[in-house]
């Protein structure tokens, strides 16, 4: 067959995806699974995230310390730059996988003047991947639990909340956020939830879960009464932290990232149920945050073996782990999907129909697009719509008209580059 | 007409001398989008979208392969290294890795890139698509 020549203005060259690239082009494949499978959707992205380093100046300045605004200042003016006061170890940040995933720390290009980035760099996120509201957390701050400074983890999440609230929530009635919660002082966590419980667009409170903090601990048992009182939940958000001495044996990124993000939260539910906090604190809404499915069965299924076996050190368990842990929430990033029958299973115990709440991680490295519930072949039309934004409706009391542009008219506003 | 319908068809998409300086080049055609690699003397074409996620798998980076360097008579490695011979293709989504003149994952040989039949025809490279 004789080659046919196109007209040219029929072939589009397709630009090289990096850190400078707009999220909208990025994202484009996105927003045709969008066109393709759920524009109708109502969906909620429960745990997308600041890239605050690129904003730590607004940040620090908002540090109410005189003493560590002025040091955080100093920092940032020399050695630690957009890492001052943190304890993140930028050659240990080996997330993007040595500059092959270039997402996770992008700077948003073409920011329109009197715009924030981070406020555009989100709208475009929630366009792209057709999103009507999206939830944001911190990146580096979710080491704060290790920092050996406690009143630095209070300063800081002051600050952060101040400048996440009070800053950027206005700009855009879509995004919304958790008060962070500096959980090494219990006594700050009181006042912040006091001072947040009613603030419109604070929809709950987090605690990173990368500590060493018993969280059954007498000393949060106000807070959590607190919380409860609220009537919002509390999230606790996993991360990592290569100086935890069990994970220095591990000498590769993927594995340590694979067992610690499983590890803290795992701890936490652990301590939560054999202490009996859910009898304790019964309409405490819990929610984890970020550490996939896979360790959710294992723990059911590990923690009823326990306790059958040793009922004496759980008396104030009424029912099996399993029940408890099947009335919590949990966000599905990073889902693990290469084995489907374990993935069904690992749905139809946690009652992911109802409990299990769609996130992206966006823009970090590992994050999922709305498709990976979508496009699951044992799920029915009405749990993937439940799982991508009605559980989240009803969890944080969202107005569920929708809020997103349709995908054809993203993409004919920017037909991406991708 | 549905896609499975439409007949192969043949469309040139410009010099080999003058893409292969390029090494690499991804188009949309129609709405069909490619990526055309050059290495050597070797040419390969492919499907941009990861088998993964769907995502623009050939507008990422190209690396070398990573290797784990092991020493045969002793067993021990001496860590990772780089085979600066070969290529890469990295999925911007997620890191998905596919050898470029092979088109399979660089672990799981399951996992492939969907090729699109390219040749030079009179000096031009032309793709053959569905």
């Amino acid at each position: 067959m004789r080659p046919t020549q196109l007209d040219k203005a029929r072939i589009r060259e397709l630009e090289e995806i990096g850190t400078r690239s707009d999220t909208r082009d990025v994202l484009a494949r996105a927003t045709m699974q969008a066109k393709r499978d759920y524009d109708d959707y109502f969906v909620v992205d429960i745990d997308a995230h600041v890239s605050e380093d690129h904003f730590w100046g607004e940040v620090i300045e908002l540090i109410d310390n005189e003493y560590l605004r002025d040091l955080g200042q100093s920092q940032l003016r020399s050695f630690a730059g957009n890492n001052a006061l943190l304890n993140i170890v930028p050659g240990l940040s080996h997330q993007s996988v040595g500059g092959r995933i270039t997402h996770q720390g992008r700077r948003e290009p073409d920011v329109p003047q009197g715009e924030h980035p981070f406020v555009v760099a989100a709208q475009r996120s929630m366009d792209a991947m057709g999103l009507d509201y999206q939830i944001v957390f911190p990146s580096a701050m979710l080491l704060l639990g290790m920092h050996p400074q406690d009143e630095v983890e209070v300063a800081l999440a002051r600050a952060f909340n101040r400048w996440t609230v009070e800053r950027i929530l206005p700009m855009d009635e879509r995004l919304k956020a958790f008060v962070y919660l500096p959980f090494n002082t219990p006594e700050a966590c009181e006042a912040l939830v006091a001072q947040y419980a009613d603030a419109k667009d604070v929809i709950g409170f987090t605690v990173c879960s990368t500590r060493n903090n018993a969280i059954h601990a007498d000393c949060y048992a106000r807070l959590y009464a607190m919380i409860e009182e609220s009537g919002k939940p509390l999230a606790f958000h996993s991360g990592y932290h290569w100086g935890d001495p069990s994970f220095a044996q591990l000498n590769r990124f993927a594995t340590m990232h694979a067992l610690s993000f499983t590890h803290y939260n795992q701890i936490h539910v652990s301590n939560w149920l054999f202490n009996a906090m859910p009898e304790r604190f019964p309409k405490l809404k819990m929610l984890w945050v970020e550490s996939g499915l896979a360790w959710i069965p294992f723990l059911m299924q590990r923690l009823d073996h326990e306790v059958l076996m040793r009922p004496s050190e759980a008396p104030g368990m009424k029912r099996l782990p399993s029940e408890y842990m099947a009335e919590m929430w949990y966000t599905s990033q990073p889902m693990e999907r290469t084995n489907m029958e374990l993935l069904e299973a690992t749905m139809k115990v946690m009652k992911a129909e109802t409990q299990l709440l769609y996130s992206s991680d966006w823009p970090h490295w590992d994050w999922d697009a709305p498709s990976v519930i979508t496009t699951l072949p044992f799920l029915s039309d009405q749990a993937k719509r439940n799982i991508l934004g009605l559980n989240a409706a009803r969890l944080f009391n969202l107005d569920i008209k929708p809020k997103k542009p349709r995908a054809d008219a993203v993409l004919a506003t920017r037909p991406g580059r991708s | 007409m549905t896609k499975a319908n439409t007949p192969p068809r043949q469309v040139s998409i410009g010099t080999y001398e003058g893409l292969r300086t390029k090494e690499r080049v991804v188009l949309d055609i129609d709405g069909q989008s490619v990526g055309v690699y050059f290495l050597g003397d070797e040419i390969r074409a492919w499907h941009n979208t990861c088998p993964h996620s769907g995502g623009p798998v050939c507008q990422g980076k190209t690396v070398a392969r990573t290797l784990q360097a092991v020493d045969a008579a002793t067993g021990k490695s001496p860590g990772l290294t780089l085979d600066r011979s070969s290529r890469m293709i990295v999925c911007p989504w997620h890191g998905f890795e596919f050898d470029l003149l092979t088109g399979i994952h660089a672990v799981d040989t399951k996992t492939r890139l969907r090729p699109v039949p390219v040749a030079v025809v009179d000096g031009d490279v032309v793709l053959t698509l569905g």
